[in-house]
């Protein structure tokens, strides 16, 4: 039977005491288009559990988590396997909505640590500070140069949002930019 | 680099979005009734304005949402925007 590969399948995970590099292999990503005032969004967001995030740039987090990606965008992100994609559609129902499963669209670069901001500050122009870029914030922005979901977590986590061809790319780049906070010598 | 203010996502990086050109281009009502000079008029003739220009931008590498912004093309100052549809 063929083994189904993930796009970081042959990255090593890495960590030290400041910084924790590793892929989230295989998570469920449901790309939702709704009007954010409709009966259907409302109705979305009960089936979540939480409310579909309407200030530019918060997620929420319940039994999925809700990406704020436009104005009428979102990203619900759940573990592997999940149906959401099912979920979603059962409470929209038949109202005019966008309900599209992108699983297999990107992958996702945990990066944990005291040191992850300094990590991504290496090539993200965002203000990364805790104060601007808390948990329960998320941006789609350029991580050295490639397009990426940046979300921020409780204590210093980050999950990358990466699309599948730049995730090799952007894995050795991380890796390259985090030699100062591994303790690697640089190549 | 211009650091450009998107209404929905704030103010971010130049390399982030991609130029529309001039804003408020109307399309012609009726097409076929033009001239040849008058439809090279609309396709390819803008204003060229020192001081402010009204432009269209996509933020592509965010929230893909096209807006209107008000720039002073001499000191690259953006001075209003807005949301369109």
């Amino acid at each position: 039977m063929a083994e189904r590969l993930s796009p970081l399948a042959r990255f090593t995970p890495v960590s030290s005491g400041d910084l924790r590099i590793a892929e989230i292999p295989f998570l469920t990503q449901i790309n939702l288009r709704v009007d954010p005032k409709s009966r259907a969004a409302a109705d979305i967001g009960l089936a979540l559990g939480a409310p579909l995030p309407t200030e530019p740039g918060t997620c929420a987090s319940a039994d999925a988590d809700l990406l704020w990606l436009g104005p009428d965008e979102w990203l619900v992100v759940g573990e592997r396997g999940r149906d959401l994609e099912g979920t979603i559609r059962a409470a929209a129902g038949t109202a005019h909505a966008g309900i599209t499963d992108v699983s297999a669209q990107r992958t996702v670069v945990a990066v944990e640590g005291p040191r992850s901001r300094d990590l991504l500050a290496h090539g993200c122009a965002l203000d990364l500070h805790p104060r601007v870029f808390g948990p329960g914030r998320c941006a789609q922005t350029m991580l050295a140069r490639a397009q990426v979901v940046l979300a921020a977590r409780d204590g210093d986590a980050f999950r990358v949002f990466v699309r599948s061809s730049f995730a090799g790319y952007l894995a050795d780049w991380l890796m390259d930019a985090a030699g100062e906070y591994l303790g690697v010598t640089p190549r | 680099m211009l650091l450009i203010p998107c209404p929905w996502c704030g103010p971010r990086d130049e390399a982030e979005f991609h130029y529309g050109g001039q804003a408020h281009v109307a399309y012609p009502e009726n097409p076929a009734a033009l001239s040849d000079e008058e439809w090279a008029r609309y396709l390819f003739f803008r204003d060229n304005p020192k001081g402010r220009f009204a432009e269209r931008w996509n933020h592509t590498a965010g929230c893909r949402r096209w807006f209107n912004a008000v720039r002073n093309t001499a000191t690259n100052e953006i001075e209003a925007r807005e949301v369109t549809a």
